[in-house]
């Protein structure tokens, strides 16, 4: 389960509806439980989409023409970075949230190529420049696919 | 001699849930495999199945990624400290990317239709359950809609609209595969059907047995997940495409002249549409269409299938999509060439400040003026005394055409045209073997009643397909063409 406070969620959501039409990302930072299952964001980190028709990730799959309305890509600095910041808290990247536009928020096949296991990758679905649905997903530990995880929003 | 690694929080539980791990010092390559090495769990989210490390791991000495060192061969010094970085990168499908326990489940009968489909890994149950949930629209059912609509249909895409509303000719069946010599002078909309659901009767058939234009091809459209643009002039052609890009729906473009081919896959959202590679349509008259210019038979075949076979893999998600490219075919070389399409930012329609903000008059920006379609009345087909006039002055015989006065023998005393041929209504079936050597019969009573039964008993009783209906009679000759003759 991931647990975000309504604050966050919000300034999320400004951030993906800001990029629209392309899809914006950022960096889910928080705490972990040992059972490597819950989760709690106690921070968001709004990343540009590092995204450029170079930058290597290509849809093996799908190949289709690619752009920063249907790709986007957290550059390992930014990555690099907002682990330093978190750890000096004693916090940890614990998922990334990136946006869809006008698309379901569920994951690609180029989302679960690119993903890690434990961490959440959150997928909000940005309708003509509104965020709508918000989902939580964790790849498995087999790399197969993705499984969904209960989003628990709290007040603050 | 030792070096630390810090373990992202991906990873940790490999390692038994440590931040960093010691291993013995080398170059960064040799500490990553050792690090597989220990941790055996971790080699698959590091490593693809091919051993390389994975495009999204990066390995930073300190604050330096060693990409932009010495890369695997970095030498990490003892006591020294790297960290294994994710990027992450990802992003939506372009196509509706419904969830798999969402789409139509398939039946005994279709999983032994379908079951070479299926045990294509590629495309397997998902892909062939995202076939049967398609809905591709055909514009055309000549002769690159032919191979499309049945390869589609035998492919099993769930429905499938059609819009045509020409009548099948003989000249037609040198290429239009669809259709058939026991269907020459039927609709082609009907003539289609029969066969895509000889094929495939899974396949639910959507008609659309009228010319489509500004007023209604958004309307249709908006139904359909695919577009398959098989038409054979620019007006529709661009039609197609800025309803396809208003819609942001992909347009599976083909057209054929002579020896000659193009395929492409037009998406705005995605990629170039038509109007990035044409931004305007060329002078009227300067491409002949093929009934001016001719065209090989088989050509629509080689390119009407590359069309079905972008929509399967559109539809199923697989391979690359023409998209962005533009394949071009040459029959007498037997070559294929391709071209790189870019989006245009200064296209029209979809450059970042488009003109083109709705569907315009494309008779009118192609330069074309209306061609005089054949205007029905109660499923009639007609010409006018207008037409009729230019059909005379450029000479009946050269289209081997006959003008037919269905009037009686007093009335053709009253009035009549030379270029006429009187048969009474009444004496017209005894007459029939009579008019098989002509291409064309226009048929002309006094207001265009009686013609009209004439025409429709000739084409739907006898099974003419080439007969129409003079409008208004020879009180409109007399009226708009030459006042001189007397109106009785």
């Amino acid at each position: 389960m991931l647990t975000i406070s309504l604050s966050l969620l919000i300034k999320l959501h400004a951030h993906l509806a800001a990029g629209y039409p392309y899809e914006a990302c950022g960096i889910l930072i928080g705490e972990i439980a040992a059972n490597n299952i819950d989760k709690h964001v106690t921070d968001v980190v709004l990343v540009a989409n590092a995204w450029t028709p170079d930058a290597g990730v290509t849809d093996t799959r799908r190949g289709q023409a690619e752009t920063q309305h249907n790709r986007f890509l957290i550059a390992p600095e930014d990555i690099a970075r907002a682990d330093r910041e978190a750890a000096k808290r004693n916090h940890d990247i614990i998922g990334f949230f990136h946006s869809h536009p006008d698309s379901p928020s569920v994951p690609s096949e180029t989302d679960r190529e690119w993903a890690w296991p434990v961490i959440s990758f959150m997928i909000v679905r940005v309708q003509n420049g509104t965020a709508t649905t918000t989902q939580s997903w964790v790849l498995r530990d087999d790399r197969t696919m993705f499984e969904e995880e209960s989003l628990n929003i709290v007040d603050g | 001699m030792s070096i630390s690694i810090r373990i992202p929080t991906p990873l940790r539980a490999y390692v038994g849930g440590a931040r960093e791990v010691s291993i013995e010092a080398g170059k960064a390559g040799e500490v990553l495999a050792t690090l597989a090495a220990k941790y055996p769990d971790i080699k698959k989210h590091l490593y693809t199945e091919d051993g390389m490390l994975r495009s999204f791991v990066n390995v930073y000495l300190g604050d330096e990624d060693i990409r932009y060192l010495q890369g695997v061969d970095t030498v990490i010094p003892d006591g020294g400290s790297i960290s294994i970085v994710p990027s992450v990168a990802g992003g939506s499908a372009p196509w509706p990317d419904t969830p798999v326990d969402r789409l139509p489940s398939l039946s005994n009968d279709e999983i032994r239709r379908y079951s070479r489909h299926l045990i294509l890994p590629e495309i397997s149950m998902e892909g062939q359950k995202r076939l049967k949930a398609a809905k591709v629209l055909l514009v055309g059912a000549g002769g690159l809609g032919a191979p499309t609509a049945m390869y589609l249909a035998a492919a099993g895409v769930g429905t499938m609209g059609v819009i045509d509303f020409d009548v099948v000719d003989e000249s037609n069946l040198q290429r239009q595969i669809i259709h058939g010599q026991s269907t020459v002078g039927k609709p082609k909309m009907w003539s289609a059907t029969q066969r895509i659901n000889d094929i495939n009767p899974n396949v639910k058939v959507v008609g659309y047995e009228f010319p489509i234009d500004s007023s209604n091809a958004m309307e249709i459209f908006k139904d359909y997940d695919v577009i398959v643009d098989g038409t054979d002039n620019f007006p529709t052609r661009y039609l197609v495409n800025d309803a396809c890009v208003l819609l942001g729906k992909p347009n599976v473009y083909g057209s054929i002249f002579r020896f000659e081919g193009q395929a492409s896959v037009f998406w705005a959202q995605h990629g170039p549409c038509y109007r990035c590679l044409y931004p305007e349509p060329p002078p009227p008259g300067l491409v002949p269409s093929c009934a001016e210019g001719g065209v090989l038979g088989v050509l629509p075949g080689v390119i009407g299938v590359i069309q079905a076979t972008e929509t399967v893999k559109l539809i199923t998600g697989i391979g690359d999509s023409l998209m962005g490219r533009l394949m071009l075919y040459d029959a007498l070389e037997m070559k294929f060439r391709e071209l790189k399409l870019r989006k245009d930012p200064n296209c029209p329609i979809c450059g970042t400040h488009p003109t083109v903000k709705e569907l315009i008059d494309y008779q009118e920006f192609c330069g074309v003026k209306p061609v005089s379609h054949i205007e029905t009345k109660d499923g009639v087909p007609e010409i006018t005394v207008q037409e009729l006039r230019e059909r005379i002055r450029g000479g009946l015989d050269k289209t081997n055409t006959l003008l037919l006065d269905v009037r009686e023998p007093n009335e053709w005393d009253i009035v009549h045209l030379d270029a006429a041929q009187l048969i009474p209504k009444g004496q017209v079936p005894q007459h029939i073997s009579e008019f098989s050597p002509y291409d064309e019969i226009l048929v002309h009573c006094r207001s265009g009643a009686r013609s009209a039964d004439i025409v429709k008993f000739l084409r739907d009783d006898i099974g003419m397909k080439n007969v129409k209906n003079v409008k208004g009679g020879i009180l409109a000759w007399a009226r708009e063409i030459d006042p001189s003759l007397p109106q009785y």
